[in-house]
């Protein structure tokens, strides 16, 4: 039936439903992942925002909130230019994380 | 005969303070309102950033000042000016002759009671960091389950930063403890699933950096930009916290079997009283006065009278320590030039 309006779904995260499993998987592999401090050096220098919204600080806070998809998405944006690895206070290997993350998610995939 | 400086306050400011002017061959004599000496520190458990034991310090400092004077369970009752000194009546009844006047009479922790949305004295299982420390002294606290809890959380700037709490100022250790405090109960509980909900981690000190980075990477704990805004308990009589998590623009919710309000550092309304006594200011952040913010800290802008430690302002161990240094040489200075 058509009531003229629909629900959207709610935008809140839960935390308790929040599934870590990737997660988990890449910090294994990139466990340098957990020292972002959000200070969004990587997204400003990052040529490819301006066009496609890539942020390497978005891709890893979505990947600790469970919303994997929305990761995967922006990380098709990448050219693997390496500018955000240069600019990364806290030492993270950018380039290779997205890498990391690319390739568990093609295994995943499978 | 030996000079007498009146300590208010047997802190750990007011101890090393007495210390020092032992050495430096006077009579320091100590009021402590309490019926213990170390102040607060008495009741920490481990100290960043080292995590030494609070107990050997306040140990330390209190065998140092033992040739003090001291008065326990003791306040100041009235004060009479004298011609070139002060007469100060004692609660015991003694009266104390002293041309010299040392406030270390600290700070009080924010009463988290009066943020009612954080439910401490409501909810069974909302504690301070103070609790949390006399916990770790203890092991005593019906709201700490044996096996631990399964997740849980802090909350930074509770009564700090908080306009509407009537105390706008940071309050300064609270983050550092907090990621302390983070870190110790991992420790006990590796299982536990542990937040932290900041606005900013400010991580001044010398190493609390690395505090932080060893609680994101060694302790996996998980930082929250975002203050929260209500706690409820649902049917299973777990807390539901809700925030936003600034980062995303998302608000978050979640389950926890413990919450940790981070109380802030504010004035001692008693302080404020007997500084009332002597006419002493109050600054605008409601702790006792300096005659100057950078040059004169531990003076008040009254002669002879001297400050040392948190009565003025959030300060740390070490900082106190350093100001209660610096008074006694400042003390010093004015018994032997008269200024
Ligand atoms: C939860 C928490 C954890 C902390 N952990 C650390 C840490 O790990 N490392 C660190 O460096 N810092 C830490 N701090 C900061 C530390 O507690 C302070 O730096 C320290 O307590 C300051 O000492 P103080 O002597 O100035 O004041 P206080 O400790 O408050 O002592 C003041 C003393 O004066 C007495 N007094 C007050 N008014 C009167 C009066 N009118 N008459 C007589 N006596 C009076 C009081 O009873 C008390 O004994 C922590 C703070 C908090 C809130
Ligand atoms: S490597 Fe990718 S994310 Fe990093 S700056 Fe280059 S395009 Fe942007
Ligand atoms: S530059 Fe590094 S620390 Fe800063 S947001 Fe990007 S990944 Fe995180
Ligand atoms: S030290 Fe941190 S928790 Fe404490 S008041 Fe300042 S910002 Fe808030």
């Amino acid at each position: 039936m058509d009531f003229g309006f629909k629900i959207s779904p709610s935008s809140a995260v839960n935390l308790d439903n929040v599934d870590l499993t990737l997660y988990n998987r890449l910090l294994e592999a990139e466990p340098d992942i957990c020292k972002c401090i959000a200070c969004g050096s990587c997204t400003a220098s990052c040529p490819a925002n301006r066009f496609s919204g890539m942020s390497v600080r978005k891709a890893i806070l979505n990947l600790q909130r469970g919303k994997e998809k929305e990761t995967a998405r922006m990380l098709s944006n990448c050219m693997l230019c390496g500018k955000c690895t240069m600019v990364c206070p806290r030492g993270i290997n950018t380039r290779h994380l997205i890498l990391s993350i690319c390739k568990l998610y093609k295994e995943e995939a499978k | 005969m030996k000079e007498n400086i009146l300590i208010i306050g047997g802190g750990i400011a007011g101890l090393e303070a007495a210390g020092q002017l032992l050495k430096l061959g006077y009579n320091p004599i100590i009021v402590e309102k309490s019926d213990h000496l170390g102040g607060h520190v008495a009741d920490w458990n481990r100290l960043f950033p080292d995590m030494s034991p609070a107990e050997d310090l306040v140990s330390r400092l209190i065998a140092a000042s033992s040739e003090a004077n001291i008065f326990l369970n003791t306040e100041i009752s009235f004060v009479n000016r004298l011609k070139d000194s002060w007469n100060i009546m004692l609660s015991n009844g003694i009266s104390i002759i002293t041309r010299i006047l040392l406030f270390a009479t600290g700070f009080t922790l924010f009463d988290a009671s009066k943020k009612e949305e954080y439910g401490y004295g409501v909810y069974n299982q909302v504690m301070t960091n103070s609790d949390l420390e006399h916990w770790f002294n203890t092991g005593q606290d019906e709201r700490i389950p044996e096996e631990g809890p399964a997740a849980m959380g802090f909350v930074h700037c509770v009564g700090s930063r908080d306009e509407k709490a009537r105390n706008p100022q940071c309050s300064k250790v609270c983050c550092i403890t907090a990621v302390k405090q983070a870190i110790e109960m991992k420790q006990k509980f590796p299982e536990a699933m542990i937040y932290c909900f900041y606005m900013d981690l400010r991580m001044f000190g010398k190493k609390y950096e690395d505090f932080y980075i060893s609680a994101q990477k060694d302790y996996g704990i998980r930082f929250i930009r975002g203050r929260v805004s209500e706690v409820s308990e649902n049917i299973e009589g777990k807390l539901v916290v809700k925030a936003e998590d600034t980062l995303s623009g998302k608000p978050v919710k979640v389950t926890l079997d413990l919450l940790v309000l981070m109380s802030g550092i504010v004035c001692n309304q008693q302080t404020c009283k007997t500084a009332g006594l002597l006419s002493l200011p109050i600054d605008s952040d409601g702790f006792l006065k300096s005659r100057d913010n950078i040059a004169d800290i531990t003076e008040a802008p009254r002669e002879g009278i001297f400050y040392a430690g948190t009565c003025t302002g959030p300060k740390t161990v070490p900082e106190t320590l350093a100001e209660a240094r610096s008074a006694a040489l400042e003390i010093h200075n004015y018994i032997l030039n008269g200024m």
